[in-house]
């Protein structure tokens, strides 16, 4: 007798989220990325789809960074004073489907870049490379509050993922969105109660925005918490294929920057002999929480290390070999 | 809990001379507010002053649909006006209802495999409304079992364990709970279960208050969904809350409108 594997049936699906425009869509996009669109939970493919695989995007500065471990130098320095060239060579020599650009340098405590200057760099990328971009502020509201209307509107027709809007700072950002046809990215601190929230108020200002929101749980690197954000995820996910449609966006995490703050990344060789050597170790930091979150249905992962991005770029390839019966 | 609204029956005033003068307008209006209200299915029912039952039908299954894109529930005991009616129905529809009597179930249980339908089952039978769980629960095991040897399954099946009101069978409420809970151990999968909401408060005083608590007491035992009221909005309110209770929608600031708004 034929033994019948009982699946899960999942009621609804995660929305499908398009980054970029080409030059027929109104942009200069060499193509589009789309991400989201999943049907079953990370990965069963006998149980439903993925039609989209997640993506990697590497970060590009404004300005060169001065606290980064001094072995990025041997990849990045050549290019760092050039946000242009700096994509470039991600997207060229490194692999990165799409680049991030960290307005880092407007921050006030820093270069306090003005809101013209921004807009040049994001220009500079945007004539640089042919993938989409996602931009972000210096993560200091009052200042990023100010970018956002210009930066959008220089890159009008782009379809940009732009952000971060919060609970308490949401509305210029997706006002210039709104404006520019561009996504947003809607941030949360881990916390899936204002993740829901967050995306009501977005699309209460305009119901164009539930098919441009990618969500941003905040991810915490391994040994800071990640299992807080993994389950926070699991459960944004789990509802959403139960039909919760304020939950069904697909998601993105900055687990570069996270990785490249903790102690096991940024400690010495000398300093903890014991510990390996720390670009390797660093870099195994960074593949191994990406991997993680690759578990909990990540659609998008923003990595710094390009050793941890080959990693990871395997490791989903491996993930998305057909495994339905 | 699932929602069906109730509005579109003959038996309120404005319905039953909308269907007896062919003008679509008010049941398309409520069609559409009951949308807006929250609900998930329309119930459409021709009321009992209707001569031509299954005309009647048929013409209320094509007006609702101009109107709305929510599934319809089709109510009746004509089981020729509904077998009319889900021949034109867009979507897979419920059938509402059929208690657990041959030859009516050989009647409807079939039809349903043949339309993709969903049957709402009355735990009752020639003798009447039982007046213990365990009279209810045996009934619906005799729903389940019937309707699975015609080839439905129990997941398509929404047990009613039937309510009286409150203020004549009072003793009938705790055996209504009790059942819902049992009704979902006659089989694996289990059957869904259902309530017409608003027979618990008939003849009473502050109905609104009645029918809510008693949504919200179903619901903690397990019930999937309910014939009821879909533009009452302290209803709506209170099953959006113990959806949050009961954790099964997650909670945002917002959760209210959410759940009223989740079709949309």
């Amino acid at each position: 007798m034929a033994v019948e594997i009982l699946k899960e049936k999942y009621r609804s699906k995660v929305g499908e989220v398009v980054l970029g425009a080409t030059k027929e869509q109104g942009g200069t996009r060499s193509h589009t990325i789309t991400v989201g669109g999943e049907t079953s939970l990370p990965y069963l493919h006998f149980e439903g789809e993925t039609p989209n695989k997640p993506v990697l995007a590497l970060e590009v500065w404004d300005t060169a960074p001065t606290d980064w471990p001094p072995f990025f130098e041997k990849y990045y320095g050549d290019v760092w004073d050039d946000p242009g060239e700096w994509a470039k060579k991600c997207v060229d020599e490194f692999g990165a489907d799409l680049i991030q650009v960290r307005l880092k340098g407007a921050d006030p405590d820093l270069n306090d870049a003005s809101p013209e200057d921004c807009v040049a760099a994001v220009k500079k990328v945007l004539e640089a490379v042919g993938v989409p971009l996602i931009v972000i502020g210096c993560g200091k509201p009052e200042k990023d509050n100010i970018l956002y209307a210009p930066v959008a509107e220089a890159a009008a027709g782009e379809n940009l993922l732009l952000g971060v809007a919060e609970l308490e700072n949401y509305k210029a950002v997706n006002s210039a969105c709104m404006a520019n046809n561009h996504n947003i990215i809607a941030s949360s601190p881990i916390d899936i109660n204002i993740c829901k929230q967050l995306n009501i108020l977005i699309i209460e200002m305009s119901t164009a925005m539930a098919s441009r929101i990618i969500i941003d749980p905040t991810v915490a690197a391994l040994g800071y918490g990640a299992e807080y954000s993994y389950s926070i995820m699991e459960r944004a996910r789990n509802g959403a294929l139960q039909g919760d449609k304020m939950l069904a966006m697909p998601m993105i995490g900055n687990i570069g920057s996270e990785v490249w703050r903790t102690k096991e990344a940024i400690t010495t060789t000398e300093d903890e002999p014991g510990w390996g050597e720390q670009e390797e170790r660093g870099l195994l930091w960074e593949a191994t929480t990406a991997m993680a979150y690759l578990q909990s249905g990540i659609d998008m992962l923003v990595m710094r290390h390009p050793e941890a991005l080959k990693i990871i770029e395997k490791h989903i390839d491996e993930l998305m070999q057909d495994n339905s019966y | 809990m699932i929602i069906i609204g109730e509005r579109i029956n003959g038996m309120y005033n404005d319905i039953g001379k909308a269907i007896k003068e062919k003008d679509p307008k008010p049941v398309q209006e409520w069609a559409r507010k009951q949308e807006e209200g929250g609900a998930d299915y329309l119930d459409l029912n021709v009321g009992p002053a209707s001569p031509n039952k299954v005309e009647a039908m048929k013409w209320l299954v094509e007006v609702a649909q101009e109107a709305s894109d929510l599934p319809l529930c089709l109510d009746s005991t004509n089981y020729d006006a509904i077998e009319e009616g889900l021949k034109l129905c867009k979507k897979p529809a419920m059938i509402n209802s059929v208690p657990a009597e041959m030859p009516k179930m050989e009647r409807v249980f079939p039809m349903a495999v043949q339309y993709n339908a969903e049957v709402v089952g009355l735990a009752m039978n020639e003798e009447g409304i039982p007046k213990d769980a365990d009279s209810r629960i045996a009934l619906a095991a005799e729903l389940v079992a019937t309707a699975d040897a015609f080839g439905l399954s129990p997941e398509m099946l929404y047990v009613d364990p039937l309510t009286l009101p409150c203020n004549v069978a009072q003793d009938h409420g705790p055996e209504v709970m009790r059942t819902l809970r049992e009704v979902k151990l006659i089989s694996d999968p289990a059957p869904k279960t259902v309530v017409g909401l608003s027979n618990i408060s008939q003849g009473t005083q502050n109905r609104d208050l009645i029918n809510r608590t008693f949504a919200v007491m179903c619901m903690a035992n397990g019930l999937d969904a309910g014939i009821v009221d879909a533009n009452d909005k302290e209803l709506m309110a209170a099953i959006a809350t113990a959806r949050i209770l009961l954790n099964q929608d997650i909670y945002c600031d917002s959760f209210v409108d959410v759940f009223i708004n989740r079709n949309r």
